[in-house]
């Protein structure tokens, strides 16, 4: 509880001494937040690892209860990620945004004040401490967003952040409001089975659902994320994709925990939602130029594994399968830190690239590889955990959730399971596919502009959290058998209060751990195998023989997805601006291609417009006179008057 | 008894103050309404509690001498035409506002109201005049007799609170009085500043404000 206090704190001040300091405050910024990191994962090991769950109320008694904190293994567990991304991004920060930068106090200041109200929202206990953490969370992440509030994209980005959070917070509102009434106070407590069936316990998860699905990012609500995401700087991107959307899967949690007998349906929305999501993100991200675009539409395609997950989970808890429900949730909680890691982790490769070719446009990089080593390296096993390849953490967790589907099918033969499975292997395709293209056009091939050719690798300060990141994607992905202990400890936890049996009976974690360092071992020796003796690196590609091969020739990232997003055309309905060829020497032609969003670019902003459109019809009222405006006053008073009288 | 006289001068002034076509005879009317309010707690058997009679002398005061100065210098200010300009003609005001009274008269019978002592013609008058206010507000055309209609409305409220006059402290019927003090006044100096950028009083030109 100490620890956790003192992470708190120091979190929360970590921005404090750059205001005052001329020099060096992103260093005091980045010491502070790691010593934090280093206390709070300390407490959240011990508690994961079998240490007492404990309880602290604050001296205030909000609505009638006191207002709690709790530090329960769901705390822990979701403080890990939080306070290790945002150490990492806060020492990347240092090089990242210099002492020069106009917004590097303030960046510092909200980033520290985001990670200690990040930190109390997992371990809120009371509607009104997680509502109040909740708020600072999302505001701090607005103020964050709008960084470099000159570009307009900026501005729209931010406005489009904050309508959702705040549409968001409303339905919490209404959910906490209608969860309070049935249970007589705002303190987090389990609600007595059979609540769940009824009409209003249907609607309080209905509340929840868009409520945490907003700030997760789930499919038709997702819309604020790849603006605000492509908007942000890079290491707020990172705790972006990395924590905040998780806050929502928190959230999720939480409610599912509580409820001893979840109906059938619960799980099932949640795993269509997930398969959505998951289908729609992937698929959307592959018809993206813009690289952090690109990966926030993956941050959506990996809530949808999440979910799937805990749909699968649910599943099992309410046909009463154990093993579904064990499986399932491990799946998904074990998902949201690998999640945490690798999307961070690839956000902060991302702003590396970024800030060496001052662009986020994929179709003018190229070749980076060969002058940043490290990031190109730490990328790749970014992409490859992503992706769910063995023998990273990302694969681990996907399988879990498979395990999960199979079992649920042999036991139920419920359609969901089917759905799950048939998502996660769609998922898993296009996911690679859209990382080939991604890794391919970045790093590989030859420079495609002149800034490319340019690039240096970055600073040490940034380096580092990358290769951090790295290393525990791959120690995850090695050793996921050590994290046994701590996912019952989880999965109990997030089940309610019932008693669960060990994932290792479920899962052979240990025969996982052994066949990936084996299939690592045999991987590294065919590299050495097969590497010649002296490659001479500095020779292009082979070019078929055609003279003059030029950089222009390559593939670019939009040609090499063209194959997948016009096959996904009745999906994504790409547009193309271009004039068809007729002449026989042509002049010079512009060729452009977009995916617009589907919610946002299709549906909510002309619905916004139509919506202020009809607006303006009531303008008419509004003429410019003054009796006019005092008629309607005496209007409206004589009417009320009477109504009362008669 | 005396009050009764008092509250039928005060409804007799309302249906004179939609007539008037003078932006002078308009102000006097609402000075005598003023301060025939003003005397009218002292008419109620209340002369007795030294708050009330500061109170009136107050009112009296404020609205007997220190408003009708106010709106003599922005009269002398403005240097307008002394026609009133209204948008509704002065029959069609007299009988609005004799519709109003009656409407009052009606509501007043009917509102769930526990008046206790107070005299029964309170409410009606009060609604009248409120309803006199704002048929001021809406169809005159000049911002100064836009300023007489406050005046008036505020003169219906303050009938409306004599009801509780005993109850009520004396910083809030102090503060009501300030209130409208400083609302005249600054609306002299918008007045002032309407004419000096258009050149006219008249509201019409306000319009043009709008986005």
């Amino acid at each position: 509880m100490i620890l956790f206090g003192l992470a708190v704190l120091l979190a929360a001040l970590s921005g404090v001494p750059g205001l005052l300091l001329r020099k060096r405050g992103g260093e005091v910024a980045a010491g502070m937040l790691s010593l934090a990191a280093v206390f709070g994962l300390a407490s959240s090991v011990w508690t994961l690892y079998g240490g007492a769950v404990w309880t602290q109320g604050l001296p205030f008694t909000p609505l009638g209860s006191p207002g709690l904190l709790r530090f329960d293994p769901i705390a822990a567990f979701f403080l890990i990620p939080v306070l290790l991304l945002a150490a990492c991004g806060s020492v990347y920060g240092v090089a990242y945004f210099g002492d020069t930068h106009e917004g590097a106090r303030r960046v510092r200041l909200l980033y520290g004040l985001t990670t200690a109200f990040l930190a109390l929202l997992v371990a809120a206990a009371h509607a009104v401490t997680f509502m109040l953490a909740w708020e600072g969370m999302a505001i701090t992440a607005f103020l964050l967003v709008i960084t470099e509030d000159r570009e307009p994209e900026t501005q729209r980005a931010g406005w489009i952040y904050l309508i959702a959070t705040h549409t968001g917070t409303l339905c919490l509102f209404g959910a906490f409001s209608l969860m309070a009434s049935t249970l007589g106070s705002f303190a987090f407590t389990g609600f007595s089975s059979g609540f769940a069936s009824t009409g209003r316990g249907s609607l309080t998860f209905v509340l929840f659902l868009v409520g945490f699905g907003i700030k997760a990012g789930i499919f038709p609500f997702h819309f604020w994320l790849p603006p605000a995401h492509a908007a942000a700087p890079s290491h707020v991107s990172s705790i972006m994709s990395g924590v905040f959307l998780k806050m929502g899967i928190l959230g999720l949690i939480r409610l599912l925990s509580w409820i001893p007998d979840p109906p059938l349906w619960w799980g099932g929305l949640l795993v269509v939602l997930g398969a959505i999501s998951g289908i729609l993100g992937v698929a959307f991200a592959l018809g993206q130029h813009d690289l952090k675009r690109l990966l926030a539409y993956h941050s959506i395609e990996n809530i949808g594994i999440i979910l799937l997950g805990l749909g699968i989970g649910t599943l099992g808890k309410s046909i009463g399968s154990v093993s579904v429900q064990v499986l399932g949730y491990a799946g998904g909680l074990l998902h949201v830190l690998n999640h945490g890691l690798f999307k961070g982790l690839l956000f902060l490769n991302a702003g590396s690239v970024i800030r060496g070719m001052g662009t986020r446009n994929l179709e003018q990089m190229g070749g980076l590889s060969n002058s940043m080593p490290v990031t190109a390296g730490t990328f790749l096993i970014g992409a490859w955990a992503i992706c769910g390849l063995p023998p990273l953490n990302g694969f681990v967790s996907e399988w879990l959730i498979y395990l999960a589907a199979f079992q649920g099918l042999a036991l139920s033969r419920l359609p969901w399971t089917v759905i799950a499975l048939s998502a996660l292997a769609i998922i898993g395709a296009l996911a690679l596919a859209c990382f080939a293209k991604a890794y391919g056009t970045v790093f590989l091939g030859q420079p495609r502009s002149a800034e490319a050719s340019k690039v240096q690798e970055s600073p040490r300060a940034m380096r580092g959290p990358m290769v951090l990141l790295a290393g525990l994607c791959i120690a995850l992905g090695l050793a996921p058998v050590l994290l046994i202990p701590a996912l019952d400890r989880l999965v109990s936890s997030a089940s309610g209060v019932q008693a669960l049996p060990s994932l290792a009976g479920f899962a052979h974690l240990g025969l996982l751990s052994a066949m990936a360092a084996l299939l690592l071992g045999l991987a590294c020796l065919c590299w050495r195998w097969a590497r010649p003796a002296s490659a001479r690196k500095d020779v292009p590609t082979w070019d078929c023989g055609y003279l003059a091969a030029s950089p222009r020739m390559q593939y670019s990232a939009s040609s090499f997805a063209d194959g997948l997003v016009s096959g996904l055309r009745f999906v994504l309905w790409p547009q193309f601006h271009f004039r068809r060829i007729a002449a026989f020497f042509p002049t010079a032609r512009r060729f452009h291609s977009h995916v617009p969003d589907p919610v946002l670019d299709r549906v909510g902003a002309p619905g916004l417009d139509l919506v202020a459109r009809g607006f303006t019809l009531l303008r008419v009222l509004q003429s410019g006179q003054l009796p006019l405006y005092l008629l309607y006053i005496l209007i409206t008073l004589l009417t009320l008057l009477i109504w009362m009288v008669a | 008894m005396l009050s009764d006289f008092l509250i039928a001068l005060i409804m007799l002034t309302n249906f004179s103050l939609v007539t008037t076509s003078r932006i002078n005879k308009s102000i006097q009317f609402a000075v005598l309404q003023g301060v025939l309010l003003g005397l009218l707690p002292l008419t109620m058997g209340l002369w007795r509690i030294p708050h009330i009679v500061l109170l009136a002398a107050a009112a009296v005061a404020v609205k007997g001498w220190l408003i009708p100065s106010l709106f003599r210098r922005a009269l002398q200010q403005v240097k307008i035409d002394r026609e009133v300009g209204p948008y509704i003609g002065f029959s069609a005001s007299l009988l609005l506002c004799a519709l109003g009274t009656g409407l009052s008269m009606l509501l007043a019978h009917n509102l769930p109201l526990k008046l206790g002592t107070a005299n029964p013609l309170f409410v009606p008058a009060s609604l009248a005049t409120l309803f006199t206010g704002f048929l001021l507000l809406v169809s005159r055309r000049k911002a100064l007799t836009q300023v007489v209609g406050y005046l008036v409305l505020e003169n219906g409220i303050y009938l409306f609170a004599l009801l509780l006059v005993e109850e009520m402290p004396l910083l809030v019927e102090a503060g009501i009085l300030l209130d409208l003090f400083v609302g005249i006044f600054v609306m002299g100096i918008v007045i002032n500043h309407i004419r000096v950028a258009f050149d006219s009083i008249d509201t019409r030109h306000l319009a043009e404000l709008k986005d």
